[in-house]
C-alpha cells in the first residue's frame, strides 16, 4: 500500500532566490503532482502605468524584473512608439540590440550558475558568476548601472556610446568568449551534470506545443520559435539561427542557453561591426500614443508580450504583460509529474523560473 | 572593526523585490566580492542564521512569510533592509499591493539604500550589522548574569 505524502517546496528554499510555492504530491519518492501557488512577489505594476506618464512608465517597466530589466525597458518603448508611429534612429535601435543580447547572455550565465548550484557543483556556480562579473563590467561602463540600465526610453536611448568605448567592449567580448568558453565544455561533457540531467524533467514537442511553452524550454524540445525572427530593432539585418534541441530534458535545456550565450557573443560583434552613426533619439514631445498596441519580444527566458492601450492622455490606459516564466509553469507542473523528489530543484530551475517577472 | 569575532551566517528572502538587489546580494558572495573569506555564508536555514537580509517591499503573502522567517530565527539577530523597496516601497509605493518597507512589519537595524543596491554598499550594510549583532550579544550575556547569578559552591 502506498500514502501520498505533501511535501512544501518553498517559498523560501535554498536553490530559489525568488520565492515561488509549490505543494509536491509524494507517492514514497516520487512526485504525483505539483500544485503551484504564486502571488509573493505580487506588488501591482501595471496600475502604476495609471499613476506615471507614459514617459516615465519607461522605468517602472524596466523593473519588473531586475535579471532581463533592459528588455522589459525596450519592450515597454518600442510598444510605445509603435502606438506613437515613431521610430527610433538606427543608431538606437542597434545599440538596443547590443544592450539586448548583453542582457541575454547575463542572464544566461546567471543561470547556468544557478543550476549548476542545483546541482551542487559549487565551484561551476561560483566561475559562472566570476564570468558574468565580466558581463556586468560591461553593462557598467556602457550605461552606468550593473542591474537596471535606465538608458532606454521612448523614441530612443537616453545616452549615446562612443566608438572607442564600444571598440574597447569588443575587445573584452572577444576575452569573455574564452573565458566561457571553459565553462561551457563542462557543462557539455562533464559526467557530473550529465548524471544529474540527461532524461530528467522530459517535455516531447507536442506537449511543449501544447502546454504553450516559450523560450529555450520550448526550442529544447525541438521546436523552431524565436521572437527575434520578427526582425524588431536590429534583428532583421543580422545573421543567425534560431537555436534547438532536440532531447527535451533538462540537459537539452542547459545546452540550449549554453548555445545561445555562444550565439549572442556572435549577434553583439555582428552589431558592433555594423554599427551605424548618427542620432540616438527623435523627439516625442507634444506626441501622446493613441490606439491598441501589441508587442512581443525574446527575453533570455521566452517570448514576451506587451498590450498597451491608450487614448491621447498623459498616461496609458492600460498596460498588460505576459511573461515567459508564465507561459512555463504549465509544462513545468507537467514535467514535475512522476519524477524524483530530489530532482525537483533542477527541473523548477530548467525553465528559469523569474517570479518577479510572472507576479509583476 | 579590526577583525571578526564570529563568522556571521545570512539569510535571505526577497519579499517584493524585483530580482535586481538579490541578484547584487548573489553577487557579494560570488568570486568578485566573495565575502565568503570573512566566513560569511547564505544558509537556506533560518535556524542557522544571524543576520535577516530582505529585499523588497512587503505585500499580504510575503508578510506572513517575512515574519515567520524571522521568528524562527534564534536570537541574537539582526534586520537588514535591502534597496529603496526595503526602505519605503521605492517606485512601487503607490501600487495597491505594496505596504511600504520592511519597517512596517519587522524591526530593521540597518537601512541600505539603492535600486538596485551594489554590493560595495550591501558589503557595508552587512558590517554595520555585525557591531550591532555583537553588541546585543553582550547584552544578552549581561541580562542573564542579573537573571541569575552564578552561584558559588552551592
Amino acid at each position: 500500500m502506498s500514502n501520498t505524502t505533501i511535501v512544501p517546496f518553498g517559498p523560501q528554499h535554498p536553490v530559489l532566490p525568488e520565492p515561488i510555492h509549490l505543494d509536491l504530491e509524494l507517492d514514497d519518492e516520487r512526485v504525483v503532482r505539483a500544485l503551484p501557488s504564486i502571488g509573493y512577489v505580487h506588488r501591482g505594476l501595471e496600475l502604476l502605468a495609471e499613476r506615471y506618464d507614459f514617459i516615465e512608465m519607461a522605468n517602472v517597466a524596466e523593473r519588473i524584473c531586475g535579471i532581463c530589466s533592459f528588455i522589459h525597458g525596450q519592450g515597454y518603448c518600442q510598444g510605445v512608439e509603435q502606438l506613437m508611429g515613431v521610430e527610433a534612429p538606427p543608431r538606437a535601435a542597434w545599440l538596443r540590440t547590443v544592450w539586448g543580447e548583453i542582457s541575454r547572455i547575463q542572464s544566461h550565465v546567471l543561470w547556468l550558475g544557478l543550476a549548476a548550484d542545483a546541482l551542487g557543483y559549487e565551484s561551476l556556480f561560483q566561475h559562472s558568476w566570476r564570468i558574468r562579473e565580466m558581463m556586468v563590467d560591461i553593462i557598467e561602463e556602457t550605461t552606468g548601472g550593473r542591474v537596471i540600465f535606465g538608458v532606454c526610453k521612448v523614441g530612443g536611448i537616453r545616452k549615446n556610446v562612443d566608438d572607442e568605448t564600444l571598440g574597447r567592449v569588443r575587445q573584452r567580448i572577444g576575452e569573455i568568449r574564452v573565458a566561457f568558453d571553459e565553462i561551457a565544455t563542462i557543462f557539455r561533457e562533464d559526467p557530473t551534470v550529465r548524471q544529474r540531467t540527461v532524461g530528467v524533467g522530459l517535455l516531447s514537442a507536442a506537449d511543449a506545443r501544447a502546454l504553450g511553452a516559450v523560450g529555450p524550454v520550448l526550442r529544447a524540445s525541438g521546436v523552431v520559435h524565436d521572437t527575434r525572427q520578427l526582425g524588431y530593432a536590429a534583428y532583421g539585418a543580422l545573421e543567425w539561427e534560431p537555436i534547438i534541441e532536440q532531447d527535451g530534458d533538462c540537459y537539452a535545456r542547459c545546452l540550449v542557453r549554453v548555445r545561445e550565450v555562444d550565439q549572442s557573443f556572435d549577434l553583439i560583434t555582428q552589431c558592433l561591426d555594423r554599427m551605424p552613426a548618427g542620432e540616438i533619439e527623435v523627439s516625442v514631445k507634444g506626441k501622446r500614443p493613441t490606439g491598441e498596441a501589441m508587442f512581443r519580444l525574446e527575453q533570455p527566458r521566452g517570448e514576451v508580450c506587451y498590450y498597451i492601450s491608450a487614448s491621447g492622455k498623459k498616461n496609458l490606459d492600460r498596460f498588460r504583460v505576459r511573461t515567459p516564466t508564465f507561459a512555463n509553469i504549465a509544462p513545468l507542473i507537467h514535467m514535475l509529474g512522476g519524477c524524483e523528489l530530489a530532482d525537483v530543484p533542477v527541473i523548477v530551475l530548467t525553465i528559469d523560473p523569474c517570479v518577479s517577472c510572472n507576479e509583476r | 572593526m579590526s577583525f571578526l569575532k564570529k563568522s556571521p551566517w545570512v539569510l535571505h528572502y526577497a519579499a517584493t523585490s524585483c530580482n535586481g538587489c538579490d541578484i547584487e546580494l548573489l553577487a557579494c558572495l560570488t568570486p568578485t566580492y566573495d565575502v565568503e573569506r570573512f566566513g560569511i555564508i547564505n544558509t537556506g536555514n533560518p535556524k542557522h542564521a544571524d543576520i535577516f537580509l530582505v529585499t523588497g517591499s512587503v505585500n499580504e503573502e510575503s508578510r506572513k512569510v517575512v515574519e515567520n522567517l524571522y521568528a524562527q530565527m534564534p536570537d541574537p539577530k539582526v534586520v537588514v533592509a535591502i534597496g529603496a523597496c526595503a526602505l519605503s516601497g521605492g517606485i512601487f509605493r503607490d501600487a495597491y499591493n505594496v505596504y511600504g518597507g520592511i519597517d512596517q512589519v519587522l524591526p530593521v537595524d540597518v537601512y541600505v539604500p539603492g535600486c538596485a543596491a551594489r554590493p560595495e554598499s550591501i558589503i557595508d550594510g552587512i558590517v554595520q550589522a555585525l557591531d550591532i549583532l555583537e553588541q546585543r550579544a553582550k547584552d544578552r550575556k549581561r541580562q542573564r548574569k542579573i537573571v541569575s547569578p552564578v552561584v558559588e559552591n552551592p
